[in-house]
């Protein structure tokens, strides 16, 4: 249906176009004087002015739809007294039967009613549609045409609507952020609703309560998540045991030592360690890394989890090293050469100028790298939803199994998504800690970035 | 004697000195290659244990096309054909598979073979259809338990409790290698059958379909709102609060961990919006969200490239500032914005936590044919793999997360390619 409709747009503007061409033509010739623009612009008007309003109609069809559709088949639905209903799944056997008859053997006689009534407000739902594609495009190239004079400056409202496309384009990434910070805070309210703040933030007990059948209360649930920050805080620190050294005596081997030869080669190796999927890195920790863990762990007498922090935080810190390790780089290389020059006129060596000099010179830079690979190690999701546990365990232990934020939202969220029961909702409340941490780690890194560079530039 | 005390003194810290330069050196060496090992252990963990899934074990079957058992004719219709009884067919050979079966023995041969063997047996009858009321020796797949033995990847030493094939199935396996009725062959299923919950039938040909929807998405949505926003933050856009929010807002959302992008899918593209769940277009538009600022920043820069000249030169003969941006710096800058949206949709490519969110992680054994339809990514396919229990699919989701590098390979190609072609230095 919607392939169709574009079809009808595209066929709808091209002759919008050609018709608005030919009509300023017209229009100047009747009247001897030459137009203002150059016809392409007029024509332009006219196509801009068929095409939105076809884009928003197009749209709101394609989102609302569905949905006003369904409410008007449930709210008609006749339901048997005492009988239970899931919304969800009644849909979905209306859908089921309405889209394919031979499912209708079988199906309660309100089932089949609801299914016809269904595909008979589908088809009237059809025909609106394109009959109001239609009926917007005529109006819209009805009131473009009226402009449709020579005296009329057709340019200017052409680049004045260009600008109004680009504005809205830049105000996308305002909106996503608004989308992330509502869609956040309304479900974490709800949340918040059932379960105290106080026991989300400070309490130790993670037992998400699962209601098994309808009805249930959600009482018995607790949820703290306090060894869930626990667990997420030791894995990023073994992520950041691993990845820091390594990220950072990269960076500096690769800025003041390697020749420009081992840049050349080794830079794109370490930018294919940042490019493979987290999943990859998943599966890595799976197969190779975690049975290794577990048998170190047995050979010095610690019986560790097979899905152990250790394992995860790894791995992570593999991932994370490329990243540090080309901030860092951009660092050092962005400390001025007179202060290496400095150092070294005074008789020092290499290594001395780098620990005494260069780094304490890039130590901004380096915090600033080192807090957004923190906020990175947080976010992670798929290495450790792969390799560390499911299971809340307050621990310090990195050969413990642990869990983190990232982790019980995957898992919050996998399976049926009922939005009536905290433990979904709790997704939303983790999610926001997740990004409040993030956001903020991330407005500080980037303004001791930014003050680092003003500093030396 | 003072003098060449104090000398050697100089010259032990000269030598510690250098020395201490040498080691720091080295360890800055060292953690160079600690890295790149584990890139290339990673590379070699993966093609070890996934270049067996491009083999697939197949079995020697002899089967007898009996009119009767079959309950068709030899000029029955097509359609007719179609509702042959193949299942009866099968039994029977799985019957006669060794002389003198018994009962027990046949329902444990039984599970040596695929769930698939009914389709491939009628897949050949169709194909020739003159074989009837004659026996016919035809290859079919084996199971995967049998595939995973003959692979190596699974022990046979073990106790037998803990063994997929117990020691007859074992037995009869030895015999069939024995007798040359069973080899490897390259496993075309693989490539074109999507998921399911038998390892030897399972593919990628779905998920791949799904990925490849998805970027499709991708890069309708955020290619022009990218090159959109960009333009008008390069060229247009006064200096003044709500500009520099803008673009605090961009480089903050690039640093948003891609799960919140997913919980953002969720809360307003499924639940507010209704959007059908599962589906690349969904998917697609979460993560064109969030690749949007990566390709934003890209494409910033390279407008930033282009000199000022050229424009100031077209305004200079008249054009509008509308004109000469979009008639003169855009189409120079475009390589440069297309290879930083390759870049972001490669990035988009890998991306799993989001689509799980949206629900792409359902199980969806057919091929998707369009946008609207439930799909499987890669990156989930794999995920869903590595979480299965099942040993058969260890394999293969190796051999999926070769398929997704392969592709991201080929797209930073692409890239690096656009960029060197069409890159003008000025």
């Amino acid at each position: 249906m919607f392939f169709w409709s574009l079809v009808l747009i595209a066929v709808g503007i091209f002759s919008s176009f050609i018709y608005g061409r030919s009509r300023i033509k017209l229009n100047s010739k009747k009247q001897g004087t030459k137009s203002k623009s150059l016809p392409n612009y007029y024509a332009q008007y006219v196509l801009m002015w068929c095409l939105f309003p076809a884009l928003i109609v197009y749209f709101s069809w394609a989102i609302f739809q569905e949905q006003i559709i369904q409410n008007i088949v449930i709210s008609n639905f006749e339901f048997i007294e005492g009988a239970a209903y899931n919304e969800g799944l009644l849909l979905a056997e209306i859908r089921n039967v309405a889209n394919n008859p031979s499912f209708a053997d079988g199906k309660s006689v309100e089932i089949i009613n609801a299914a016809s009534q269904y595909s008979s407000l589908r088809q009237i739902s059809q025909i609106a549609f394109y009959l109001s594609i239609i009926i917007i495009m005529l109006l819209g190239a009805l009131y473009a045409s009226r402009k449709l004079k020579p005296e009329f400056h057709a340019q200017h409202a052409i680049e004045r609507y260009i600008q109004y496309i680009l504005i809205f384009c830049s105000s996308v990434a305002i909106f996503t952020t608004i989308g992330i910070v509502f869609s956040l805070i309304f479900e974490s309210l709800r949340f918040f609703a059932e379960v105290s703040i106080f026991e989300f933030l400070f309490s130790t007990e993670w037992y998400p309560f699962i209601p098994i059948r309808e009805g249930q209360t959600a009482a018995e649930g607790s949820f703290g998540a306090v060894p869930i920050f626990a667990g997420t805080f030791l894995v990023m620190v073994v992520a950041m045991c691993v990845a820091a050294p390594l990220g950072l005596l990269t960076a500096i081997y690769l800025a003041e030592y390697a020749s420009q030869r081992v840049r050349k080669i080794v830079k794109p190796l370490l930018e294919i360690l940042a490019g493979i999927p987290t999943i990859v890195y998943g599966f890595f920790a799976f197969v190779s890394v975690a049975p290794f863990v577990k048998a170190f762990g047995q050979s010095i007498g610690i019986d560790a989890s097979p899905t152990s922090a250790l394992a995860a935080g790894m791995v992570m810190g593999v991932m994370i090293i490329p990243f540090i390790s080309s901030l860092s780089d951009d660092v050092i290389n962005s400390v001025p050469q007179s202060l290496r020059e400095g150092s070294f006129g005074i008789g020092a060596n290499k290594a001395e100028t780098i620990k005494k000099v260069i780094l304490p010179a890039a130590l901004p830079g380096i915090v600033g790298a080192f807090l957004l690979a923190i906020s990175r190690a947080i976010g992670e999701t798929m290495i450790v939803v792969v390799a560390a546990g499911t299971a809340p365990n307050l621990t310090g232990n990195p050969f413990e199994n642990v869990t983190t934020v990232t982790v019980q939202i995957v898992v919050a969220l996998i399976g049926d998504q009922e939005f009536d029961n905290p433990r979904t909702l709790s997704a939303f409340a983790l999610g926001l800690v997740l990004f409040v941490i993030t956001l903020f780690l991330n407005i500080i890194a980037l303004q001791i970035v930014k003050r680092y560079r003003e500093r030396y530039e | 004697m003072n003098n060449s005390v104090a000398k050697e003194k100089i010259v032990s810290l000269r030598k510690k000195r250098s020395l201490e330069d040498m080691r720091f050196k080295y360890y800055g060496f060292t953690a160079m290659c600690l890295s790149l090992a584990v890139l290339v252990f990673l590379l070699y963990t993966i093609f070890s244990k996934g270049y067996t899934a491009f083999q697939k074990t197949i079995v020697l079957l002899e089967v007898d096309y009996n009119q009767e058992v079959l309950k068709l004719t030899p000029d029955s219709s097509d359609e007719e054909m179609e509702k042959g009884k193949f299942f009866r067919v099968k039994k029977q050979a799985i019957e006669n598979f060794f002389p003198d079966l018994s009962k027990s023995d046949i329902k444990l041969i039984k599970k040596l073979f695929s769930i698939n063997v009914d389709n491939e047996i009628k897949d050949y009858f169709l194909e020739n259809p003159e074989v009837i009321n004659t026996k016919q020796q035809i290859w079919v797949t084996a199971h995967s338990d049998v595939d995973q033995l003959l692979k190596g990847n699974s022990r046979r030493d073990v106790p037998e409790d803990r063994r997929k094939l117990n020691d007859i199935q074992l037995s009869y396996v030895d015999q069939l290698v024995e007798e040359n009725r069973v080899k490897q062959v390259f496993n075309n299923f693989f490539f074109t059958k999507a998921d399911s919950r038998h390892p030897e039938i399972a593919g990628v040909a779905g998920s791949f379909m799904g990925s490849l929807f998805t970027l499709f998405t991708v890069f309708i949505l955020s290619f022009p709102i990218a090159i959109g926003a960009s333009v008008y933050l390069e060229e247009f856009a006064p200096k003044n609060r709500i500009t520099e929010l803008i673009e605090v807002n961009i480089s903050n959302l690039a640093a948003v961990p891609s799960i919140v992008f997913g919980l953002l899918g969720l809360g307003v593209l499924l639940n507010v919006f209704g959007l059908p769940r599962s589906t690349p277009l969904v998917g697609g538009s979460v993560l064109a969200l969030m690749t949007l600022p990566t390709i934003i920043i890209a494409c910033r820069a390279s407008l930033k490239a282009v000199p000022p000249s050229i424009k100031e030169g077209a305004l200079a003969v008249g054009a509008t500032k509308t004109q000469a941006v979009f008639h003169h710096v855009v189409p120079l800058a475009l390589p440069g914005t297309l290879t930083g949206t390759i870049i972001g949709l490669a990035q988009a490519l890998g991306e799993t936590a989001p689509l799980i969110m949206i629900g792409m992680i359902a199980f969806i054994p057919n091929i998707p044919t369009g946008l609207t339809e439930p799909s499987a990514a890669l990156p989930v396919q794999i995920y869903l793999w590595v979480e299965s229990a099942e040993r058969g699919f260890q394999e293969k989701s190796a051999a999926a997360i070769m398929v997704i590098l392969i592709f991201l390979f080929m797209m930073n190609a692409i890239a690096v390619f656009l960029r060197n072609r069409f890159e003008r230095k000025w």
